[in-house]
């Protein structure tokens, strides 16, 4: 009971904690970080590993963009190079930056103090988990010296068991990142079944944690089949196992069928965290309870279930069975459902809202709309005849692009804005925080609209020459490239100001209602200074803005019994 | 895996077993360690099941060189070998009863027994292995066993495509001959000589070491688990209220036994 | 309250065995059964059942496998929750292996026997 006032109000100065006993200095030296199993600190660790190969992915493609300025041979490189730029820059973005973005790095900072939890069920394990990462990314490096591989991220047989890349060292790293997943999901799951303290039911729990839930289910249920898939890959090119190449009368559609068992799975666990976090944000945003929680909370569970009915809508133009495209398709047409039931239930919760348009706001809004471009436009992939036009044309990338940046980076975004005051006790510079979601924003569709028109055209991906008529486009692309780079310099550097010179963060600078929030900034290294009270956790409207505080406060707190 | 599970109050030679700081008692954090083993079991039954599903494939699109190739495993090994593990399964049962009711002697002879037993299954898988080198009945790329007499080669020239009809106007000629792998249409899909072997029998024999192999992977890291398990029981960590070490790894060692189940059926008796 | 109970259950976790004992007499029970049924699989695969030969010999190792997850691994005595996890996996299992079969059936017949270019001579 007496949590409340002294969360939120016990720490001086809004509850911040920069000056006092926080997570970041309750040890210090560098071991101290490296031996830590502590989840916020690993959350942190994997922030900064998971922006670097973000940082290096962007270098990749800002380099293929350059090249795609014009049609035909280029003195920046040569078209053996561009095919390794562009699978290095799918691979790096794929398994390194978007698989474990947000669950590795947000998710582990904030599900424990979410939950009321002191920690994640294994620190241990936890730990072991980055460090997988940590060799995986070292593995796939070494081969990206040693003969970057060529394949494309899919790794498609029978070329990745023909080229001579590096292919076994790109494969064998991509193996052990995903152990790095599965561990980092299992120990979400059974956190979420056994850490929740007394008061914390399944329906009061924040509907990041159902996005990471579902998210951990896939990761846990897919990812082994990739791991055999690699297994299998290594083994056709090391001995020649004869599984997947047809010269030793294997068959390469299976391989496909593997793939993508994993693979499309995959891109929800890519989205589904992501649609948590504007779960999160879109209520505390428009200062309004959510619309539709049970929905939500449900339709997440149903997006883990459906995404594994649905791979084969890869392979329509592959040789796959027209009795299996029939059903693919069918069942790709049944996933947008849940995912509409989250639009609208986030159109819903903002309907009639006071919205504030701060950073993390203004990412909320070019989610809705580029997931919705995204998403949309895997309905016209999904459809068989359109499909056969559309594939591997520019469209392709286009709506991937939509839905895995347009969705994924820029919820990573919203929610890096939105608990960066939490991590670091540091505000950012608003003013600058609008600026560049603006520039991501514009960017992104300078970049990516014109690959839909020019995808339509017929355009085809991958490929190093262009025929001239496209042209136009290209360079449109190119520039819209640029802008989102600038505006990812911009992010870059307001941040990392304000981690020196930021203003201290108060402990509930948003005026959310979830556990975080009642944590001081940043949290303590047991989380809480007292347990706290379990709540509704989007009655945003009982926290109001106190300007004494500099945050939000709870209403007349001594009226409010905890639980209500 | 079983080490990241136990939580991080073990100290090395302590009779009784602290709660780490996360959890609030014992209970929970047993259930916790279980509840993570049995994902983990999960995800083990996902990275076999890609290797049952190339298993389904490929018999059902090859079922004559399953029948035919399954001949050449040693029933009798295969069946001893399922009773060596089956008995193992049965010592670690026993070992987990020794933890729970506090019997370390008891405890420190059976997980011996259960890695002795995993030993035995070894040696006879690797003597069935080296029967298979002996014979060239390997994978793919190196199978080069001599199955008289020779299957009938392959027709060398492929018929040409008809011209496309007038209707069909295409910028792209089309192809004199079609892409490799596939049977032009009307062809009989198993051209088999009367008497000669099938063909791709390499096929049974790169699932079946595939499969062994793998399984065989998971059979050493076994023995390394309960090898520690053995050294810690010695040391007297484990007691009635603190045991999911030695739980989490016969649970592990179960599911070695359960897949083996599976593969004894499948590769040794087709018909 | 919730302190008080929970030092309780910790002090009884310190002395009490944590799970469920199996009594030693169904353990040795299952360990027979599990030989026998080895046995009987064996038996089976010498008699020929046309088609049903895979059928019988599937059922006799889930049969044993069953026997091993209820006692052996405890299932019999524990949460639901962990059976859940071990059906669902296996749930997942059978989706790939159907969906990937029911595929590679349909276009089975365009596959040239006995094609492989690498293979050794």
């Amino acid at each position: 009971m007496t949590g409340i006032e002294s969360a939120t109000g016990g720490f001086g100065s809004g509850g911040n904690a920069l000056g006092r006993d926080n997570y970041l200095n309750h040890e210090r030296g560098i071991k101290s970080w490296l031996l830590t199993r502590d989840h916020k600190r690993i959350g942190v660790m994997y922030l900064v590993v998971i922006l670097s190969s973000f940082f290096l992915g962007g270098i990749f493609a800002e380099l293929i963009r350059t090249k795609l300025l014009t049609p035909g041979n280029s003195a920046l490189m040569k078209a053996d190079t561009y095919n390794q730029m562009f699978t290095l820059h799918g691979a790096i973005m794929i398994f390194l930056f978007v698989i474990p973005g947000i669950p590795a790095s947000l998710g582990n900072f904030v599900l424990p103090l979410m939950l009321g939890a002191k920690d994640v069920a294994f620190p241990r394990l936890n730990l072991a988990s980055f460090y997988l990462w940590v060799g995986g990314a070292t593995l796939a490096l070494v081969s990206m010296v040693t003969g970057a591989v060529d394949t494309g991220w899919t790794f498609y047989t029978p070329y990745s068991t023909t080229t001579n890349t590096n292919v076994i060292l790109m494969v064998a790293g991509v193996f052990v990142l995903g152990f790095s997943s599965i561990f980092t999901g299992l120990n979400f799951v059974v956190t979420i079944h056994k850490l929740r303290p007394a008061g914390m039911t399944w329906f009061r729990m924040p509907l990041f944690l159902w996005g990471i839930y579902g998210t951990a289910i896939i990761q846990i249920m897919a990812t082994p089949v990739l791991g055999i898939t690699l297994l299998l890959l290594i083994a056709e090119r090391a001995l020649g196992i004869g599984i997947f190449d047809p010269a030793l009368g294997g068959d390469p559609v299976l391989f496909q069928h593997f793939f993508w068992f994993y693979s499309h799975p995959a891109v929800y666990i890519m989205i589904l965290p992501a649609m948590g976090v504007i779960s999160e944000l879109v209520s505390v945003f428009s200062r309004k309870h959510i619309f539709g929680y049970t929905f939500i909370a449900m339709s997440s569970i149903a997006i883990a279930v459906l995404s594994f009915l649905v791979w084969g809508h890869h392979m329509f133009v592959a040789g796959q069975s027209t009795l299996s495209s029939m059903i693919f398709s069918f069942l790709t047409f049944m996933v947008a459902i849940p995912s509409a039931v989250k639009v609208f239930n986030w159109l819903a919760t903002m309907y009639k809202g006071s919205i504030w348009l701060a950073t993390p706001m203004l990412y909320v809004l070019s989610f809705l709309f580029l997931f919705g471009i995204g998403g949309l436009t895997g309905l016209f992939l999904g459809a068989l005849a359109v499909d056969v036009h559309l594939h591997d044309t520019y469209f392709v990338v286009a709506h991937f692009h939509y839905v895995m940046f347009g969705g994924t980076v820029i919820a990573f975004l919203g929610g890096l804005h939105y608990w960066w005051p939490k991590m670091f006790g540091r505000m950012y510079s608003e003013f600058w925080g609008r600026i560049g979601a603006l520039l991501v924003f514009v960017g992104f569709n300078t970049t990516f609209f014109t690959q839909f028109v020019m995808g339509s055209h017929g355009a085809p991906r991958r490929s190093y020459h262009y025929q001239p008529q496209f042209e136009a486009y290209h360079r449109l692309s190119t520039i819209g490239a640029y802008i989102l780079g600038v505006g990812f310099v911009v992010i870059a550097v307001y941040l990392i100001h304000s981690l020196l010179r930021g203003r201290p963060a108060p402990a509930n600078p948003w005026g959310g209602a979830t556990l975080e929030w009642q944590a001081s900034s940043p949290p303590p290294h047991d989380n809480f200074a007292s347990t706290p009270a379990v709540g509704d956790p989007y009655d945003v409207e009982a926290w109001t803005w106190d300007g004494a505080v500099g945050g939000f406060v709870r209403r007349t707190p001594a009226e409010q019994p905890a639980g209500s | 895996m079983a080490a990241g599970t136990t939580g991080e109050g073990t100290v090395a030679g302590a009779r009784t077993h602290r709660v780490a700081h996360h959890f609030d008692n014992a209970e929970q954090q047993f259930e916790s360690g279980k509840l993570g083993m049995w994902i983990f079991l999960a995800t083990e039954i996902l990275l076999f099941g890609g290797l049952f599903c190339a298993y389904a494939v490929y018999r059902s699109n090859h079922p004559e060189v399953f029948i035919y190739a399954h001949r050449f495993l040693d029933k009798t090994l295969g069946a001893i070998n399922t009773a060596v593990l089956i008995c193992s399964s049965f010592t670690m049962a026993l070992a987990v009863r020794a933890a729970q009711l506090g019997r370390r002697r008891q405890l420190v002879g059976l997980l011996g027994a259960t890695v002795a037993l995993a030993a035995c299954f070894l040696g006879i898988k690797g003597l069935e292995y080296e029967k298979k080198w002996k014979e060239g009945l390997l994978w793919g790329a190196h199978f080069h066993a001599k199955l008289a007499p020779a299957p009938p080669a392959l027709p060398q020239t492929l018929p040409p495509v008809p011209a496309a009809a007038g209707e069909e106007r295409s910028l792209i000629p089309p192809a004199a001959i079609g892409p490799a792998g596939l049977a032009r249409p009307g062809q009989p899909a198993v051209a088999e000589g009367p008497e000669g072997p099938p063909h791709d029998v390499q096929v049974f024999f790169a699932v079946y070491f595939l499969m062994t192999g793998l399984h065989g992977v998971h059979v050493i890291i076994g023995m390394a688990l309960l090898s520690w398990m053995m050294v810690r029981a010695g040391r007297g960590e484990f007691s009635p209220g603190y045991l999911t070490p030695v739980d989490l790894t016969g649970l592990y060692w179960h599911l070695v036994d359960l897949i083996w189940i599976f593969l004894f059926p499948l590769l040794y008796l087709i018909r | 309250m919730r302190e008080t109970a929970h030092a309780e259950a910790a002090a009884a976790g310190q002395t009490a065995a944590v799970g469920h004992v199996v009594p030693l007499r169904v353990l040795v029970a299952v360990w027979g059964t599990l030989l026998a049924l080895t046995g009987l699989t064996v038996a089976a695969a010498g008699v020929d059942l046309g088609s049903y030969n895979l059928g019988v010999a599937m059922l006799i190792a889930t049969a044993k496998a069953t026997l091993v997850l209820l006692f052996f691994m405890h299932l019999r005595y524990d949460r639901p929750i962990l059976a859940i996890v071990f059906v669902t996996a296996l749930l997942f299992v059978a989706l790939f292996v159907s969906i990937a079969l029911l595929d590679s059936n349909a276009y089975a017949h365009q596959l040239i026997p006995g094609y492989g270019p690498a293979l050794p001579k």
